[in-house]
C-alpha cells in the first residue's frame, strides 16, 4: 500500500515537474483573470501575438484577446489614444510619441530587415551604395550588376509600414525610393512578390525568411538571426509594445508572458531574437 | 383591412427607398466632410494634380486618377470587341446549343469571385507579360487584361437585351425581304438597339472604375503615373486599401476621401450619361 502511494506520488511529481514549463506553471498567473485585451498595430508581431493569445485562451476562457494589424503608426496612435490596450510598433516609438501619449514601451525581440532576391537569381553581395542605386532608380537593369538582362523591379512597403521605416533609415540612409517601386501590403505579400519574380529585388523581416527568396549580404554580410544577434547586420529593429503609462491588470499580464522563457520560446519559434 | 395592410407596405417600402437614399447621400456628405482640411487652403488645387511624396508633405492624388483612367479605359476598350463578338453568337449567329451553353457561361462568370480572377492573374498573365515586355509584368495591362473579362458579363448581358427587344416583326421583314443572318443582325437589329448597348458599355465602364482588388494584385501600386501599357499604376480604389493604415489624424490619410470624392464623382457621371442617354431615346422612339 505504501508502496503504490510512494509510486503515486513519484509519477505525479514527474508529471507536475515535466508539464510546469509548457501549461499551467507560465500561465498560472491568469488564473481567475477575465476580461478583455485589445492588440493593435505592427503586422510582423502578430504571429507571436497569436500565438501567446492563443496558449492564454486555451487554458482561460474568460480571457478575450484581440489582435489587429495596421501597422506601426497605427499602433502607437491607437494606444495613445486609449482604444486599444497594448500598441505594437515594429520601430520605437520617437521621443515625440512617446512624451505626447505617456508611452511605456517594451522591447521583446529583435528583428532585421533583409534586402531579397529571386532564387533564379545569380547576384548574392550588394554593396550599400549599390542598394541605394537600385532603390532611388540610378541602376535600372540586373547586367550593371553582373545579372540577366532584363530590368530590375523593385518591390517596396506602403508608409504605414515599421519594416520600410528600418529599412529606408538603416539599408538606404534614409535615400530617396524610386517612384517606379511596386508596392505591396506585408511582409508575407513582399515574399510572395520576389518569389515569383524573378528580376525582383524587396526586403523582408529576417524572421520571414525561407527558401522561396535568397538574403543578399549587404557590405559582405549575410542577414541572419546570428548575424543580426551579434550586431554585425546593422539593418536591424526591436519589436515593441507599447502601452500607455505603465500596465496594468490582464496587459501587464500579457506583456509580462512574453518575457518569460516560454514567451521567449514563441519569439524563437517565430523566427525572432529573444531580449533575454 | 386590406386598405390598412396596403397602407402599412407602402410605408415600408417608401422607408426603404428612402434609406438607400440617405445613405447614398450620407456617404458623399462624409467624405467631403472629413476630406475639407485638404482642400482648406492653397493646396486644394495641387492635389488633383500634384505627386504623391508624403515624406515631402505633397499628397496629390494625380497618379492614382491617371492610373484610375488608364486602367479602366483599356479595360473597356478590350471587353468591348469581346462582347460584341460574343453577344452576336449568343443573339443570333450561334446555333441554338451553343447559344445556350455561352449564355450560361456568361452568366456564370458573373458569380467568380474578383479574387480569383486576380490570382489567375498574377500565376499566368503576369510572368508572360514580364518576359514578353520586359517590364516588371504588373501593369496597366495587366489590370486592364483582366478587368476586361470580369466587366465582359455586364456587357454581354446589356447587349443581349437590347439586341432580343429589338421589335420581331422588324426582323421578320427583313428576312423576308431576303435579309441573311448577319445582314439582319447588323442592319436591323444592331441600329435598334445601339442605345441600350451604349448604356451597358458606360455601366461596364463604372463597374472597372470602381473595382479595387484587381489593380492592387496586378498593376503594381507604383507612385507614378504610367507613361504606357507596361507601366505599373496605382488606381483610387487601390490607393486607398493601401494608405488606410495610416495614422487617421493624417493627411495623408484625408487624401483618401479625396480620392473618395473623385471616384464618387467619376461614377456619377458614368450614372448621369446613362440616364440621359436613356432619355433620348425615349424621347427618339
Amino acid at each position: 500500500m505504501a508502496k503504490i502511494s510512494l509510486r503515486l506520488l513519484v509519477f505525479l511529481a514527474f508529471f507536475s515537474i515535466s508539464a510546469a514549463p509548457g501549461m499551467a506553471g507560465t500561465l498560472d498567473a491568469f488564473k481567475g483573470q477575465k476580461g478583455t485585451v485589445k492588440i493593435a498595430g505592427g503586422t510582423a508581431h502578430i504571429p507571436v501575438m497569436q500565438e501567446a493569445a492563443r496558449r492564454i485562451m486555451t487554458l482561460y476562457n474568460d480571457i478575450v484577446i484581440t489582435i489587429a494589424g495596421g501597422g506601426s503608426g497605427v499602433g502607437i496612435k491607437q494606444v495613445g489614444e486609449g482604444l486599444v490596450n497594448i500598441g505594437n510598433s515594429g520601430r520605437e516609438p520617437t521621443p515625440e510619441e512617446i512624451r505626447r501619449y505617456g508611452l511605456t514601451i517594451h522591447r521583446w525581440a529583435v528583428d532585421g530587415v533583409a534586402v531579397v532576391v529571386n532564387p533564379k537569381n545569380p547576384i548574392k553581395y550588394l554593396t550599400k551604395d549599390q542598394l541605394k542605386d537600385i532603390f532611388s532608380g540610378k541602376i535600372v537593369n540586373w547586367t550593371a550588376l553582373g545579372g540577366a538582362d532584363h530590368l530590375l523591379t523593385i518591390y517596396t512597403r506602403d508608409e504605414a509600414s515599421g519594416t520600410r521605416e528600418v529599412f529606408w533609415e538603416k539599408a538606404l540612409d534614409k535615400g530617396a525610393i524610386s517612384t517606379k517601386a511596386l508596392f505591396v501590403q506585408s511582409n508575407g505579400a513582399m515574399k510572395t512578390a520576389v518569389a515569383n519574380d524573378p528580376y525582383a529585388i524587396g526586403y523582408v523581416s529576417v524572421g520571414h525568411i525561407d527558401k522561396s527568396v535568397i538574403p543578399v549580404a549587404l557590405n559582405g554580410v549575410t542577414p541572419t538571426l546570428e548575424t543580426v544577434k551579434n550586431g554585425q547586420y546593422k539593418v536591424a529593429r526591436g519589436l515593441y509594445s507599447n502601452t500607455k503609462g505603465e500596465p496594468a491588470g490582464l496587459t501587464r499580464l500579457f506583456i509580462e508572458y512574453l518575457f518569460t522563457p516560454e514567451g521567449q520560446q514563441i519569439v524563437a519559434d517565430k523566427g525572432f531574437i529573444p531580449v533575454k | 383591412m386590406i386598405a390598412s395592410r396596403e397602407v402599412i407596405a407602402k410605408n415600408v417600402f417608401l422607408f426603404c427607398a428612402m434609406a438607400s437614399a440617405a445613405i447614398v447621400l450620407s456617404i458623399l456628405l462624409f467624405m467631403i466632410a472629413l476630406g475639407l482640411p485638404l482642400f482648406k487652403g492653397s493646396a486644394s488645387f495641387s492635389l488633383l494634380t500634384g505627386p504623391w511624396a508624403p515624406h515631402q508633405g505633397l499628397y496629390g492624388i494625380f497618379p492614382m486618377i491617371a492610373g484610375t483612367l488608364w486602367v479602366s479605359f483599356l479595360a473597356t476598350i478590350l471587353a468591348l470587341p469581346l462582347s460584341l463578338g460574343t453577344v452576336f453568337v449568343v443573339t443570333g449567329l450561334g446555333g441554338t446549343r451553343l447559344r445556350r451553353i455561352l449564355g450560361a457561361l456568361v452568366r456564370f462568370m458573373t458569380a467568380i469571385p474578383t479574387v480569383i480572377y486576380g490570382f489567375v492573374g498574377i500565376f499566368l498573365l503576369v510572368p508572360l507579360i514580364r518576359e514578353a515586355g520586359g517590364g516588371a509584368g504588373m501593369s496597366v495591362l495587366a489590370a486592364g487584361i483582366v478587368l476586361a473579362i470580369l466587366i465582359s458579363p455586364t456587357m454581354i448581358l446589356f447587349f443581349a437585351d437590347s439586341l432580343l427587344a429589338v421589335d420581331p416583326s422588324y426582323v421578320q421583314a427583313a428576312k423576308a425581304l431576303g435579309a441573311s443572318r448577319v445582314q439582319r443582325l447588323l442592319y436591323v437589329m444592331l441600329p435598334k438597339a445601339v442605345g441600350g448597348m451604349a448604356s451597358g458599355f458606360i455601366l461596364a465602364l463604372g463597374r472597372a472604375l470602381g473595382d479595387t482588388l484587381i489593380a492592387l494584385m496586378l498593376a503594381g501600386n507604383a507612385i507614378r503615373a504610367p507613361h504606357g501599357f507596361l507601366d505599373p499604376a496605382r488606381t483610387l480604389t487601390a490607393h486607398i486599401a493601401l494608405v488606410k493604415a495610416a495614422d487617421f489624424d493624417s493627411l495623408e490619410f484625408r487624401s483618401i476621401f479625396a480620392c473618395g470624392i473623385v471616384l464618387y464623382l467619376f461614377t456619377t457621371a458614368a450614372v448621369v450619361t446613362v440616364r440621359l442617354m436613356e432619355r433620348e431615346r425615349k424621347a427618339v422612339p
